[in-house]
């Protein structure tokens, strides 16, 4: 099962390469990993998307709970949750096609960022299902290209007061 | 604090914090890279520095050191080749939790990323094998970053920590300060552990009909052999242990089951498998403890001290998981029991099942055998030595058959099976413990591999007893050879190439003797134990084709146990 792990990190150089060398060396699975800054200088916060039945979950949350560097560990996967994913889609312009593709991108509430004689650049945004039915309808006319950002993931509700409770100053 | 708000170098800065840290053993090799610290080196008097012949040895010896003191260990190496020579010896250490710090040389802030001479990532080559690691970019970082390496080495599990320190920050100055506390946001250690889990710990131990203790390092780590001893024995509770939690409980005792596992005795192994509550301290279920998890110890309710959660479920899922630190948990446990469990007739089952497959050897034919040459060991020095092992068949017996009174006293590469280990730990454990035997047990195949330290035991007039197991083979792969591989002996018979050890321990300056004699080997350990001011060397000439029993192949049940071996025409 999929699970969506959000962790905050000392933004040091090398966290980063910590988390990822944890995941390989233990065999577990990144589906997708993003990372950015926080409302808080000094931290960073990575989402990992994984997968693993129970016990593989448990090992991933209780390994990176072990690094040094990681400061809070949650799986937000059981939790009401925001996620988002971020998709520039480079599609093909077959001819007489713009239409059907301006359509499309407003379904989807999509942004043409980019435009050429035979493309369009279009930048999707939602949940990893949206992005992917929106990948799915474009396909017809041909895609030269994606980048994806991964998922991002908030929890919903009131802001989870980690960071007050450990006693972090700002 | 002395020093503390002078200007001072990264070199000086590096030695004020050995000496809040009150190192007493730095095992270290100069280089380019580090020649800075060298240079200061000269004039420091707290602390001693051990020239070890190759960096492997100096990180295994400053385990050695770890592990016989429950001290940091520290060693010191250059960038580049020494710091990749490090590798070994810290995998070593983190797979079996000993507190080190390392620090590497590194080349300057500005070649970093070159391919400068002598310039290696060691941080990133280290990153999965370390507790923690860190480049120090600015020498304004480093006495913080030190005092962090060692805390964070020697609290929770333990583990090694790498400091990388590059060449301009040891040059550069600032403003020494060392700081009182470390805190680290990330990294809070839980040393106590749930009261109600606890409880309810007690509970079922009090009500076990088979109860069964089962225990590993972390007891030895956390210091709490005597808590585990009067737990043990108020509640008349048997004791396995696992190869690095040997030394934990009295060898000799009759609660003592030895060594569980692969190579455990037949009746600790015959224990886990009938317990109905095991109860596992400071160990981590292992697959050599385990084989084959589905039919481990499965008539049993499982609970699980251990101060790393990663611990927990990892291997075997247990139905009651103690986060904390052993010598806390123990505490506690003993004093939540308000009934003790009546054992008369599972020790007594236990009793038969020892009489059933007792440890035993050939011992009438005259010919040298290991398990002969330990129980000599074991009854010479009352059990009471600091062995260094190791890895292999001798590893094997000698956990089978020496009896260790004492914790801190078996020091052994369980985690990562390092060859090599023995001769170098030896030597950080004679600095450890002058005042105890140091005997370092080899095989011939693992002696060459860091034999270079002879010199080191030799300069430092270290009164080691280094005991070479010469079997003429690599043993223990040579037994999987015959038990699984259709008897190829592929490349491990060692026999034709083997050096002359007497000669190459003379050539070394040490007293060196050799045997095959079964009548010999009295004599000269007593002549090798009286020797206290300089290391003295014996071969022990063993049959060549000897194999460790019992053995529960590996990913195998018990019932898949061998108890003796099956093809008797090769047994020379």
């Amino acid at each position: 099962m999929k699970h969506t792990i959000s962790v905050l990190v000392e933004n040091h150089f090398g966290a980063f390469d910590r988390v990822a060398t944890m995941f390989s060396g233990k065999g577990f699975n990144i589906r997708s990993i993003s990372i950015g800054e926080t409302e808080i200088e000094e931290i960073s916060r990575m989402t990992i998307v994984t997968e693993g039945d129970d016990q593989i979950i448990d090992q991933v949350v209780k390994q990176l709970n072990r690094l040094i560097d990681t400061i809070k560990v949650v799986d937000l996967s059981d939790a009401p949750r925001v996620e988002r994913e971020l998709a520039l889609i480079k599609v093909s312009v077959p001819k007489g096609a713009m239409e059907e593709i301006k359509n499309i991108n407003d379904i989807f509430r999509g942004n043409i960022v980019d435009i050429t004689n035979k493309s369009l650049t279009i930048e999707v945004t939602g949940p990893p299902d949206k992005i992917d039915a929106a990948i799915n309808l474009l396909s017809a006319f041909g895609i030269k290209e994606i980048a994806r950002s991964g998922i991002v993931a908030l929890k919903r509700g009131e802001q989870v007061r980690i960071l007050k409770e450990k006693n972090i100053t700002t | 604090m002395k020093n503390s708000g002078q200007v001072l170098t990264g070199a000086d800065i590096f030695f004020e914090c050995l000496r809040q840290e009150k190192v007493e053993y730095v095992f270290g090799y100069p280089g380019g890279a580090v020649l800075k610290i060298y240079e200061h080196l000269y004039d420091v008097d707290f602390l001693k520095h051990i020239l070890v012949r190759h960096e492997q040895g100096a990180v295994h010896a400053a385990e050695g050191y770890a592990k016989a003191s429950g001290k940091v260990g520290v060693v010191l190496v250059t960038s580049g080749p020494g710091a990749t020579n490090t590798v070994t010896g810290i995998a070593d250490a983190y797979m079996d939790s000993v507190p080190i710090v390392v620090f590497t040389g590194q080349v300057s802030s500005h070649l970093i990323g070159n391919d400068a001479f002598q310039e290696a990532d060691i941080v990133g080559i280290t990153r999965p094998i370390t507790k923690h690691n860190f480049l120090v970019r600015d020498v304004k970082e480093l006495a913080a970053t030190i005092k962090k390496a060692f805390f964070i080495a020697s609290s929770g599990r333990p583990g090694p920590v790498v400091v990388d320190l590059p060449k301009d920050v040891i040059a550069a100055k600032c403003q020494f300060t060392y700081p009182e506390e470390v805190d680290l946001r990330g990294y809070k250690p839980n040393y106590k552990g749930h009261t109600n889990q606890i409880k309810k710990a007690a509970e079922v131990i009090s009500k076990a009909k088979r109860p069964l203790l089962y225990v590993g390092g972390g007891v030895i780590m956390s210091g709490s052999s005597e808590e585990l001893k009067i737990f043990a024995r108020e509640n008349k509770l048997p004791v396995t242990m696992t190869l690095q939690g040997l030394g934990a409980y009295p060898g000799t005792d009759e609660l003592s089951l030895g060594m569980l596992g692969m190579h455990g005795t037949y009746w600790a192994n015959r224990a886990v498998d009938s317990c109905d509550v095991l109860v596992s301290l400071g160990a981590r279920f292992d697959d050599r403890v385990t084989g084959k998890v589905d039919t481990f110890c499965t008539k049993a309710y499982k609970i699980h001290v251990d101060i790393d959660p990663t611990a927990i479920d990892k291997n075997v899922v247990v139905d009651l998981p103690i986060v904390g630190d052993v010598k806390h948990v123990l505490a506690e446990l003993a004093a939540e029991m308000t009934t003790k469990p009546d054992t008369s007739a599972w020790l007594a089952q236990i009793d038969e099942w020892r009489e059933e497959c007792p440890l035993s050897y050939e011992d009438k034919d005259g010919k040298l055998r290991t398990e002969f040459v330990i129980d000599r060991i074991c009854e010479k020095t009352n059990g009471d030595a600091v062995i260094v092992t190791d890895v292999g068949q001798h590893q094997m017996w000698t956990a089978q058959h020496y009896k260790y009174n004492n914790p801190r006293s078996n020091l052994t590469s369980g985690g990562l099976g390092t060859m090599g280990f023995s001769l170098p730990a030896s030597i950080g454990a004679a600095f450890a413990v002058p005042d105890r035997t140091v005997v370092s047990i080899s095989g011939d195949g693992g002696f060459q591999m860091n034999i270079q330290e002879l010199t080191t035991a030799v300069a430092n007039k270290l009164p080691i007893k280094i005991f070479i197991i010469n079997n003429s083979f690599l043993g223990m792969v040579r037994q999987w050879q015959e038990l699984f591989h259709a008897e190829k002996f592929s490349f491990t018979d060692l026999g034709a190439s083997n050096p002359d050890f007497v000669k190459v321990g003379e050539a070394f300056g040490i007293e060196s003797y050799s045997t095959s004699d079964p009548k010999e080997v009295d004599g000269l350990l007593d002549k090798a134990l009286a020797v206290k001011d300089r290391p003295v060397l014996i071969e022990f000439r063993v049959v060549k084709a000897d194999m460790v029993f019992p053995m529960i192949p590996s990913g195998a049940s018990i019932s898949d146990m061998m108890v003796k071996r099956l093809n008797p025409k090769r047994m020379t």
